[in-house]
């Protein structure tokens, strides 16, 4: 347990412009609590996140990716959400065979009204990823930057 | 290389409150390209902005990264002072560290640090930005506003005025809206009917304005400035060119048992109908459902005595397309459905009724013209119970259809109900159940003191826990006194529920055709709620009246001119300057599969043959993909798509965000 106590996770949110970055933000302005360890990227709609990215995350030492979008139905672009739905999903059930736990993953739906849901959701997938512990397995074939 | 700056805002203690701004600034100094960096305390003010400018002429900045609040907020401002000194608007970036950073956490040193995180990963992006230049689509002098009601109205009117054609696209057979079955409106007791019928003429004879009554949005294509909308105009079975509303069929009809949707089922119409007497068009409508010639063949009394010769029974819907450069939302709301509602008994009782039936019981051209009496018996009813927040201010887990919020005009017109009920028949003994008592607008306070004290209603403080119709045809309502401390029950002759208000339900359809968004109530979201509160996130999409939130009349009508405000500013513009973060392709690296084209969810991507030179000096033909840039709206959905990478997105790039993974990542 003392171990994971000072274990810093690196999480990697990709997070769609018109709901989900909104919903940071109003997570912001409400003060809800979520661990400083996630950090957000803002892409134009979820279905931008190309699933190189999430790779190249974690190829650099990311512990865990998150990917938040529009409501289905709710995207700003009709139907980019139903795309980042399909791919994410195809990818997620590759991870486990490049070595990188499944769980370590996650696509949300989180609305520009929905700060608490967005405040809840990293709060429980930084906690599912401290108790994943680093990502390890990975680490003998992950190319260190330098 | 670029040479870059970066800019850490306090935001006053918003941001220096948590996060030790000096030492980000110090840090984010040591990044590559980066030759200047310093803090100040507001940024987006004017002495912010030019600590900006000067050091994007002192330092030949190439590159701004701004470390502040949401670039949701100021990213457009940020742009703007990068663009007056002279660099191109696309070369700065913000590291969001006030949303996204220091609301969020408490602790100093974890803020501190993922706040020199979130703007290397800022740097990382400028390093690749590179300047784009924004297009330039014409603007349609036209704008559309979906829903008559007195939203749509007021919207219309005002833009009309300015002096742009603007058409009104209406469901029901009339305009008018909700605020048409409505007695009088409060606080001043005006009669509805007087302030609103002249305004439906208005619209009727404004040259300007074209309504399309009976009348539903098909499809919306298009963008901003420029959208294309499909009309469909449901066949109503009466030629409106010829029809002049004289309402001798309406008298003629053999078909009379037709629940009247205008009296909410109180009293009936004939299958060929004029919703009420001012209806604007006043024309007549023949419903489909009820009308016997329409369903097998047998009558055609109207057709007979129609002196103008306007029947039509082979009459069908019709599809108009028209053009428009600005759409506006005035969709409105409806009473939520009480039918789960056993407890109050507004199934089993008929002397259980809604508010919006007691106004058309106490108006004049209502079903009683006029005179309160029972649904049941029609007998003047001595006790009347209301009970307020029916549906309000539920629990977000409420299995009966119930909403979270504050439907914010029940207080008040209950209030109305109530005094005027008193002031009519002092022999009424009238008790109103409620939570609070919300009179938040001018005079509305002072109003409901009035109807309190005044006239002698008797406020209780508690909810109705039960409505029991006895042998007798009397209802016992039993409730608590929550001041007194004890239980009540009342043998009431009419209860009167405030249902919740909730967003029509063609609101949602809507929404997905202009691609707005909505909250989880279904009601339009704002731009912003206090800078752009008419406005949806949607480029061109504004919001007027109760679609956006619950609201009363004069609410109603200011936003409905705010609304109308922002179409006009944007009318007025010749050209519109596009979002240039959009998609191209790569001609060397595309080879003309078409997987873009089939995601591209606005057609923004055509291809052309193109003639390449290969190596061995000869010429070859080949498709590539080519983007229209005034067309793509810059989703992303083709970058991913692409199976050979020749697809990218401006301000997006694969290598910028790639270069934001890693520098989070580092």
């Amino acid at each position: 347990m003392q171990i994971n106590n000072e274990f810093k996770p690196k999480i990697v949110a990709f997070c769609c412009n018109w709901c989900s970055y909104a919903g940071a933000d109003l997570a912001g302005t409400n003060r809800l609590n979520y661990p400083a360890d996630v950090k957000i990227i803002r892409v134009p709609c979820s279905c931008r996140v190309n699933p190189m990215f999430i790779l190249r995350a974690f190829q650099r030492g990311a512990d865990g990716v998150i990917i938040c979008g529009c409501h289905p139905g709710d995207c700003h672009y009709t139907s980019g959400n139903y795309y980042a739905r399909r791919r994410i999903t195809l990818l997620f059930s590759m991870l486990d065979y490049l070595g990188i736990e499944r769980e370590r993953t996650r696509l949300e739906w989180v609305s520009a009204a929905e700060g608490a849901k967005f405040s809840a959701t990293m709060n429980e997938f930084a906690e599912t990823i401290i108790k994943l512990g680093e990502n390890k397995r990975l680490e003998d074939l992950r190319c260190k930057a330098e | 290389m670029q040479r870059i700056g970066v800019f850490v805002c306090h935001c006053g203690t918003n941001i220096a409150g948590t996060v030790d701004v000096k030492a980000v600034a110090e840090a984010l100094k040591n990044e590559q390209g980066v030759v200047f960096s310093t803090e100040y305390q507001y940024m987006c003010s004017e002495a912010g902005q030019s600590i900006i400018k000067n050091a994007i002429k002192e330092h030949k900045l190439t590159g701004v990264v701004v470390c502040s609040c949401s670039p949701r907020m100021h990213e457009a401002t940020f742009r703007k002072t990068a663009s007056s000194a002279g660099l191109n608007p696309y070369m700065v970036e913000i590291a969001n560290i006030r949303e996204q950073c220091s609301w969020i956490h408490k602790d100093m040193e974890k803020a501190t640090e993922k706040a020199i995180i979130l703007g290397r990963a800022a740097i990382a992006k400028v390093h690749l930005n590179a300047p784009l230049t924004a297009g330039e689509s014409p603007v349609v002098k036209r704008a559309l506003v979906i829903g008559g009601g007195i939203a749509g109205i007021q919207t219309a009117l005002d833009i009309a005025d300015a002096g742009f054609e603007v058409d009104i696209v209406e469901k029901k057979p009339t305009i008018g809206g909700k605020m048409t079955q409505l007695d009088k409106t409060f606080p001043t007791l005006d009669c509805a009917a007087c302030i609103l019928t002249p305004k439906m003429v208005d619209c009727a004879q404004n040259e300007k304005i074209k309504i399309y009554s009976y009348s539903e949005v098909e499809s919306v294509s298009g963008f901003v400035g420029n959208f294309s909308v499909k009309i469909r105009k449901k066949a109503r079975y009466v030629d409106e060119t010829k029809c002049t509303g004289c309402g001798l069929c309406t008298e003629k009809c053999p078909m009379k048992k037709v629940p009247n949707e205008f009296n909410l089922g109180m009293n009936n119409r004939s299958a060929i109908y004029i919703p009420f007497a001012q209806a604007v068009p006043k024309i007549a409508t023949i419903d489909p459902d009820h009308c016997n010639m329409l369903k097998n063949g047998k009558c055609g009394v109207c057709a007979k005595i129609c002196t103008a010769g306007a029947i039509n029974y082979k009459q069908e819907d019709e599809i108009v397309e028209e053009k428009y450069g600005a759409i506006i939302a005035a969709t409105g709301y409806n009473p939520i459905n009480l039918d789960k509602y056993d407890e109050f008994a507004y199934s089993q009782s008929k002397d259980v009724i809604t508010s919006l039936e007691f106004e058309r019981l106490t108006n004049a051209a209502g079903p009683t013209s006029g005179k309160l009496l029972r649904p049941s018996d029609g007998v003047h009813p001595h006790t009347i119970v209301f009970v307020q927040c029916v549906g309000s201010r539920c629990g977000a887990e409420d299995s009966k259809g119930g909403k979270s919020y504050c439907s914010k005009i029940c207080c008040m017109y209950t209030a109305k109900h109530a005094m005027l009920t008193r002031e009519k028949y002092p022999d009424t003994d009238v008790y109103v159940f409620y939570i609070d008592v919300r009179t938040p607008g001018k005079n509305f306070d002072e109003f409901y003191r009035r109807a309190a004290e005044e006239y002698g209603v008797h406020y209780i403080k508690g909810m109705v826990g039960k409505v029991m119709p006895q042998a007798d045809g009397k209802l016992l309502v039993q409730g608590s006194d929550l001041i007194a401390g004890e239980q009540l029950k009342i043998n009431a002759d009419l209860v009167v529920l405030a249902a919740a208000i909730e967003p029509d339900k063609s609101a949602r359809p809507l929404a997905t055709m202009l691609t707005a968004s909505m909250d989880t109530n279904d009601f339009f979201t704002e731009a912003h709620p206090k800078l752009r509160p008419v406005e949806s996130p949607t480029a061109g999409i504004f919001l007027s009246g109760a679609c956006q939130g619950p609201k009363d009349i004069p609410e109603t009508v200011s936003q409905a001119s705010a609304a109308a405000a922002k179409a006009i500013g944007l009318l007025c513009k010749d050209k519109l300057t596009c979002n240039p973060c959009v998609a191209h392709s790569d001609e060397m690296m595309c080879n003309g599969c078409s997987q873009c084209e089939k995601v591209c969810p606005y057609g923004a991507i055509s291809y052309e043959d193109k003639e390449f030179r290969m190596p061995n000096r000869t010429t070859a033909i080949r498709r590539v993909a080519k983007v229209n840039p005034a067309v793509c709206q810059g989703c992303g959905a083709c970058t991913v798509t692409c199976p050979s990478g020749a697809m990218d997105l401006n301000g997006f790039s694969n290598r910028q965000i790639m270069a934001e993974v890693d520098a989070i990542c580092r």
